[in-house]
């Protein structure tokens, strides 16, 4: 079992190092020559405004709590996805139940208007 | 295999200290994050499997948004100097210290007696799905109702602070 873990390992480690190969390959063939232009932030576009870490709307939170929620949620639906086969009708019926548990919370956000973004 | 766990272990150890010394707060999370694969690397050398796809699933991919979100929402000032606590090095060494000799002492004082038999087959996933859906039946559809509450609460807070 492990041995099929060190088949993603060596694909990591090619990964890592095909990247360096490139960083260093375009390191080694590009010109070095410095000029203000070249090491501007965006050497082409719009010059930013202000700051950059500016406060981000309170809204993003609450998608990312409910986000957390519905995350665990499909912790529980994987293991019954991949036992399907071997699960019979009972667990059928109760996977849905508890999915429509869950989307009642998500009716309940519909109806509260907490998807509605303004 | 000890190397490997040596590996994840240093990488779990440098990730965490980042996590801690980094002054930028977001630095802080990214490192947070390469902690938290670092764990999941240790849990697939247990052989749980299904707990390292959690560790991923659940920690690096919504705690870790949740602690961005949550940086990004209530900062103040610059960002570069935004992990305040990092400023009491000498007092979080010191319970670092302390809360380390706790653990040493359970572990010494506790006995782990080896399993007479192998608990866990090869598709531990699959035992987890029958047990879970079959013997915890009832226990599973309160789940469902304790995270219906919490997609409530998150709801209902997260109306008040608009």
């Amino acid at each position: 079992m492990i041995n099929e873990y060190g088949i993603i390992g060596i694909f990591l480690l090619g990964g890592i190092a095909f990247t360096l190969v490139c960083l260093v390959l375009s390191w080694l063939l590009s010109p070095h020559k410095r000029s203000v232009v070249k090491e501007s932030t965006y050497e082409c576009g719009l010059e930013t405004s202000g700051v950059t870490w500016v406060q981000f709307k309170i809204q993003y939170f609450l998608y990312a709590l409910v986000f957390v929620a519905f995350d665990v949620e499909t912790v529980f639906l994987f293991p019954w996805a991949v036992a399907f086969n071997c699960l019979g009708m009972f667990a059928f019926a109760e996977m849905l139940v508890f999915v429509v548990i869950l989307v009642l919370g998500l009716w309940y956000m519909w109806k509260e208007g907490a998807l509605e973004w303004n | 295999m000890i190397i490997i766990f040596y590996l994840f272990s240093f990488l779990l150890l440098a990730f965490a200290l980042g996590t801690v010394l980094s002054k930028n707060l977001v630095h802080s999370a990214l490192l947070m994050i390469g902690s938290f694969f670092a764990v999941a690397g240790l849990y697939i050398l247990l052989q749980a499997e299904f707990l390292a796809m959690v560790q991923i699933l659940v920690y690096v991919g919504a705690i870790a948004v949740l602690v961005v979100f949550g940086v990004m929402l209530t900062r103040k000032g610059s960002v570069k100097d935004s992990n305040l606590p990092n400023r009491y090095k000498k007092v979080g060494a010191l319970s670092a210290v302390i809360f380390f000799a706790l653990l040493v002492r359970s572990i010494i004082n506790t006995s782990f007696p080896a399993p007479s038999s192998p608990v866990v087959g090869a598709n531990t996933i699959i035992q987890i799905a029958q047990t879970l859906l079959t013997q915890y039946a009832v226990a599973f559809e309160a789940l469902g109702v304790l995270l219906l509450v919490a997609i409530i609460g998150a709801i209902i807070i997260g109306k008040e602070t608009k």
